[in-house]
């Protein structure tokens, strides 16, 4: 007797934690349904095994994701965060690594992020408006539209072979945080577009029809009321690409930022380097402390990321709370 | 075709007006007159291109890519598809009303107040507001939370925010786009009850696929079927001795 209410008090456990997955869940029993002779064949069994397979091999691939990511963090923090401290953001690099720092990087990646927001926001969006409310649809729009999604794709370092060719170069503009900006902003640009062709696209035709049929020039409406409603998802998309831009490496080495840097920039002309080539630098070398700093470096850069998609999130959520149609 | 009747002075006239989505025309060759200060509705089934017409009197079709006018649109005998003619202009004076209620995503206050602001308004906007929800009746209900936004109305209250809005432009024509389709009754009969009292001051156009609607409220209709201006005149001579076989079988429920 004691031997089997434990049993069916483990079984009840286990159906609790199986349902709680959702692998399993307590089915009426098909036969109570009258079968009769039909055209169907029910076959609930098998199909009932189907669908928790597939649930089963879903859980799986997020388990794997999240648990990559977590894998990752802990060998980062454990390496890292031994090294992080005021000291190391406040010096600058050094070929010590107890007096090695990252206060170049830090003003470095800020001065270099500022410039890519001037150049690249008024631009992408400006394209978006013009692309989304005012260019008839034609051949050549289409043309134009897949170019930018084609662009997006592009491998960042070809951007930085631009850079280098046009701003560097040709312009001789030198290696300097314009340089740099502008490159990124290149890189970034068709992100913004996207999203911001995408925000305005999710503005409905009710609101313009409003705002024209009041009297409104095709200025006043986009303006006034096309643009502030789709702002949420423009700067969610501004914010995201700037983050992206925040940790791209490749372009900027052919641009000439320098991992060793013992000033903090001074003026868009000035040299400079970004936090991802300094981890990069201190990855590269042979001793383990630096792996050690590259890695502090790295718990940085993460910072400054997670701050930024945090401020994307909290920005589309209070909007979109706001926004309601 | 039908000869449209001259009731009072026309305001709004089409000549020979087609409007064609691309290769197909949604309204074909329509003569019609609409009087000043007479509610008039336009009726017919779906797809019958009633909607297209009414758009016509304000150039909203305008914005539909790839949309082909022939033909003339008179307001007070000018010609508003006329070359150089800005559309902007036109719907100032002939305002719009739509099928889903569509306020702004501000204020209430806003919502009114904002046409007239670009538009160059001179006098006094808060005054103004209140006028024109005081017209639209909504004032009592929103006299205290003009700050709110008007998107947190009900939806019948958001439809008179949208009267609201449109008369504050101070315009001549009314038009309206199957504005009860998206209401419960009680709101729609605040609505025509609205129209109804609207009628002293201004012009009224609307498209309604509600038969007992029209015949409440309008003093004017207009039976469109496939493109076609099939038959025009007073409300009670379509709805009870209708010239034309469709027309009646129309009005009657056989089809629509």
């Amino acid at each position: 007797m004691e031997t089997t209410n434990a049993q069916s008090n483990l079984m009840k456990g286990m159906v609790r934690v199986l349902s709680l997955t959702g692998i399993s869940r307590p089915v009426q029993n098909s036969k109570d349904i009258a079968e009769k002779e039909s055209d169907f064949s029910v076959n609930l069994r098998w199909r009932r095994f189907k669908a928790n397979a597939f649930r089963v091999v879903l859980i799986g691939t997020v388990t794997l994701a999240v648990m990559m990511l977590l894998i990752l963090l802990y060998e980062i923090i454990r390496q890292g965060a031994g090294w992080l401290n005021w000291n190391f953001i406040t010096s600058f690099p050094s070929r010590f690594p107890a007096k090695a720092g990252i206060w170049s990087a830090i003003w470095g990646s800020l001065w270099v992020i500022t410039f890519t927001a001037i150049f690249s926001i008024p631009v992408g969006v400006g394209a978006a408006v013009y692309l989304e409310e005012y260019a008839k649809r034609s051949r050549l729009g289409n043309l134009i539209e897949i170019n930018i999604s084609n662009l997006a794709g592009v491998p960042s370092i070809i951007y930085g072979l631009l850079g280098l060719v046009v701003f560097v170069r040709a312009m001789a503009l030198g290696r300097s945080v314009t340089s740099g900006a502008l490159t990124m902003s290149l890189l970034i640009l068709p992100v913004i577009i996207v999203a911001s062709r995408e925000a305005l696209r999710g503005v409905p035709n009710t609101i313009r029809e409003a705002a024209y049929a009041l009297g409104a020039t095709r200025w006043q409406a986009i303006s006034a009321h096309v643009v502030p409603a789709a702002l949420p998802g423009i700067l969610t998309g501004i914010i995201l690409s700037l983050s992206r831009a925040i940790g791209e490496t490749a372009p900027l080495i052919l641009v000439g930022a320098v991992a060793y840097v013992a000033f903090v920039p001074e003026g868009p002309s000035s040299a400079f380097t970004v936090l991802p080539i300094q981890i990069f630098d201190w990855s590269s070398r042979p001793q383990e402390s630096f792996h050690e700093l590259a890695a502090a470096g790295i718990l940085v850069l993460l910072i400054f990321l997670l701050t930024m998609n945090a401020a994307a999130i909290f920005i589309r959520d209070r909007y979109q709370r706001r926004l309601k149609w | 075709m039908v000869e449209a009747q001259t009731i009072a002075e026309p305001i709004l006239e089409t000549e020979n007006l087609t409007v064609a989505y691309g290769s197909a025309p949604a309204v074909k060759n329509v003569n019609v007159r609409i009087s000043q200060n007479q509610i008039t509705a336009m009726i017919g089934p779906s797809g019958c291109g009633k909607s297209t017409l009414l758009r016509t009197f304000n150039r909203m079709n305008d914005l539909v890519f790839g949309v082909r006018i022939r033909g003339k649109v008179l307001y007070h005998g000018r010609d508003i598809y006329k070359k150089g003619s800005d559309p902007v202009e036109i719907r100032r004076k002939v305002g719009m009303v739509f099928q889903k209620p569509n306020p702004f995503p501000g204020s209430i206050f806003k919502n009114v107040s904002w046409g007239p602001s670009i538009n160059g308004y001179r006098g006094d906007l808060p005054e103004l507001v209140e006028r024109c929800l005081r017209k639209a009746a909504l004032w009592d209900e929103v006299k205290d939370k003009l700050n709110d936004s008007g998107l947190a109305l009900s939806g019948g209250q958001q439809q008179r925010l949208c009267i609201a809005r449109a008369i504050a432009m101070d315009p001549e024509v009314i038009l309206l786009d199957e504005p009860c389709s998206a209401l419960d009754p009680a709101s729609t009969a605040r609505v025509e009850e609205l129209l109804l009292e609207l009628r002293e001051k201004y012009t009224i156009l609307i498209v309604t696929h509600n038969m007992q609607q029209a015949a409440r409220i309008s003093d004017l209709t207009a039976f469109l079927f496939q493109g076609k201006l099939i038959e025009f005149g007073e409300t009670k001579t379509i709805f009870t001795t209708p010239k034309n076989r469709e027309t009646e079988d129309y009005v009657t429920g056989k089809f629509g």
